[in-house]
């Protein structure tokens, strides 16, 4: 019988010939991401007694949550994690502007095929976008994995998701993994993986398989995954020295489900509030009045997504009774879109842009919401005070129809602008 | 295990899709005393704003489907812990959450459909163990999943911790 990507991975990483599911694995992961949260991590290490991090090689470390500083609490927290990196000699470690971690992580090369990657973030699964076995994981857990290099792993069932079809003009990746969320409920893959597969998926760019890959964690998933291919090498060329080899799952692996999509009807997608899995057809809320648009963060923050912003706006003002807000997922992201011109002409249109990191979206600072208000986002999460404020709503769409939304001042259908 | 996986306490029962912004909300995440966290258990649950002044040491909470989804916040355990809370039992657990509670030695126990045989209020049985819940109000019984395994092992050392804790002093 054939092995999945997960039973692959899992039992390569494990030492062991084959696995199953369900059962549990010890593992030794190729990389651990932490963020803000190495500063409480790194408290637990201490206490658990060991001095050196057993592995300081695989440690990646990555300030992105409140960046810069909103307040003396959190400049104390970054202060205590360069304190840490110093101490441990850790290599990896990318200050305040580098970017959100997500986005870091494979630019410097640190989300290779292949890999086992764990973070203390729940959005760790975008780096199955490039071939890598990527979950997210707590803090306790993130401070054993620095203390003995390891870490215990389930072996999750597999959902294979086949995705074909032909994409309409204004439909994206976003508008399918909302459809596919709003359609198995946000505990619908529970600590499954998810392999995508099918034309629709060659056809994609890397950035729009992150987006997929991303918001698995917004139906339960442990990790998604695409498979490699040219795009994906073509995009890691150059970024890392480290050797590293493909994993596929084998072609009579045994699945849970096996679930075909045709999305050539599909239309743009919204998720309404208060849960991600609250999905329907952007024509349902057409008219939805707006205070803010979000174009930004992990799932959409990248040069394809502010793109399309900037043909939809250039040229145009968003709407008096509307702010945008413009969050670039990394520094090479948005010098890339100064480059090309892009931020000229979303200032030119009216939007705000912030520095490169989580901003809005965990409603810590930047953006943050008053009772009553509407916000329109390029987000994952729209849980109740997802952005601050627990009068407030947070509905979810791809960045056409944010930037659509924002020149209309309510919820429009974006094909219409395109 | 022993008989301090053994519960008997009060139910509070919430519904499906509990997420961690509503067990802990983001906007606490810098607090680091879990006396403070303590305080905001649950906030955002409709229903359950006054939990933390009612509930009783030794409550459990019973909760429908996915309970815990979203963040990877170990908040959403210790605000629980630290409410004296003895156990949650769910219809489903979040993977995160799950993985969080298990660390982190807090009880847990999966019971597919317990939420329809019970109420708030009712006083509950919980036997980790053996994952059996007797409800002492209704007289009823249910079986759930306990857990096995390595998870077992962590979840009885008193989560991760401790577990390693007493690893690393076996190998020096």
């Amino acid at each position: 019988m054939g092995q999945t990507f997960a039973q692959k991975m899992l039992a390569q990483k494990a030492g062991l010939r084959e696995v199953e599911p369900g059962q549990i694995v010890t593992v030794r992961p190729d990389k651990l991401l932490t963020h803000d949260n190495t500063a409480a991590i790194a408290k637990i290490f201490r206490e658990i007694g060991v001095e050196k991090v057993a592995r300081p090689e695989i440690s990646v470390i990555v300030l992105d949550h409140v960046v810069p500083a909103a307040t003396e609490g959190h400049a104390r927290n970054h202060q205590q994690i360069r304190e840490f990196v110093r101490e441990q000699g850790i290599a990896s470690f990318y200050d305040v502007g580098e970017g959100i971690c997500h986005q870091v992580l494979p630019e410097k090369g640190h989300a290779l095929p292949g890999y086992l990657i764990v973070g203390s973030d729940s959005h760790t699964p975008t780096h199955g976008a490039f071939g890598a076995f990527a979950a997210g994981i707590g803090r306790t857990e993130a401070a054993a994995v620095m203390a003995t290099g390891e870490i215990w792993l389930m072996v999750p069932h597999t959902f294979r998701m086949s995705v074909k079809g032909q994409l309409q003009k204004g439909v994206y990746a976003k508008d399918i993994i909302l459809y596919i969320i709003g359609e198995l409920g946000a505990d619908g893959a529970d600590y499954r993986a998810v392999e995508f597969t099918g034309p629709v998926l060659g056809e994609m760019t890397i950035a729009s398989r992150m987006v997929l890959c991303n918001m698995v964690a917004e139906m339960g998933a442990k990790i998604g995954v695409a498979e490699p291919d040219d795009k994906t090498r073509a995009w890691l060329n150059g970024r890392s020295d480290a050797g590293f080899q493909e994993v596929f799952a084998d072609p009579d692996a045994s699945y849970e489900r096996a679930i075909e999509y045709d999305v050539s009807g599909l239309v743009p997608q919204v998720a309404k509030p208060h849960t991600v899995d609250n999905v329907v057809p952007v024509t349902e809320v057409l008219g939805t009045r707006i205070d803010q648009a979000f174009i930004g963060t992990c799932t959409n923050g990248r040069l394809e997504d502010f793109r399309v912003a900037a043909q939809i706006l250039g040229g145009g003002k968003i709407a008096p009774t509307t702010r945008l807000l413009i969050l670039p997922a990394s520094r090479e992201v948005l010098l890339a879109a100064v480059v090309e011109g892009i931020i000229t002409e979303l200032i030119t249109a009216g939007a705000v842009v912030l520095n490169p990191g989580c901003g809005p979206c965990l409603g810590a600072h930047q953006g943050v919401m008053a009772p009553g208000e509407v916000t329109i986002s390029t987000a994952n999460r729209n849980f109740k005070g997802r952005m601050g404020c627990k009068e407030a709503q947070v509905y979810l769409a791809s960045p056409a129809t944010v930037a659509a939304s924002a020149l209309a001042g309510e919820i429009v259908d974006p094909r219409e602008f395109l | 295990m022993t008989d301090e996986f053994v519960f008997k306490g009060r139910a509070w029962v919430v519904g499906d899709d509990i997420d961690t912004d509503m067990i802990y909300h983001g906007s606490y995440l810098p607090l680091t005393d879990p006396k403070e966290m303590a305080k905001h258990a649950l906030e955002y649950v409709p229903g359950m704003e006054d939990f933390t002044e009612r509930v009783q040491p030794g409550d459990i909470l019973v909760a429908g489907k996915n309970f815990g989804s979203g963040s990877s916040r170990e908040h959403a355990v210790i605000t629980l812990q630290y409410n004296d809370v003895a156990a949650v039992v769910a219809e489903s657990f979040s993977r995160i959450f799950y993985r969080n509670a298990v660390n982190l030695g807090f009880p847990i126990l999966e019971v597919p459909g317990i939420t329809r045989e019970l109420d708030t209020s009712d006083e509950l049985e919980v036997d980790a163990n053996t994952g059996r819940i007797c409800n002492l109000t209704k007289g009823t019984e249910v079986q759930g999943t306990p857990l096995s395994g390595l998870e077992k092992e962590i979840m009885t050392a008193g989560g991760l911790f401790n577990f390693l804790k007493k690893d690393m002093q076996t190998v020096e």
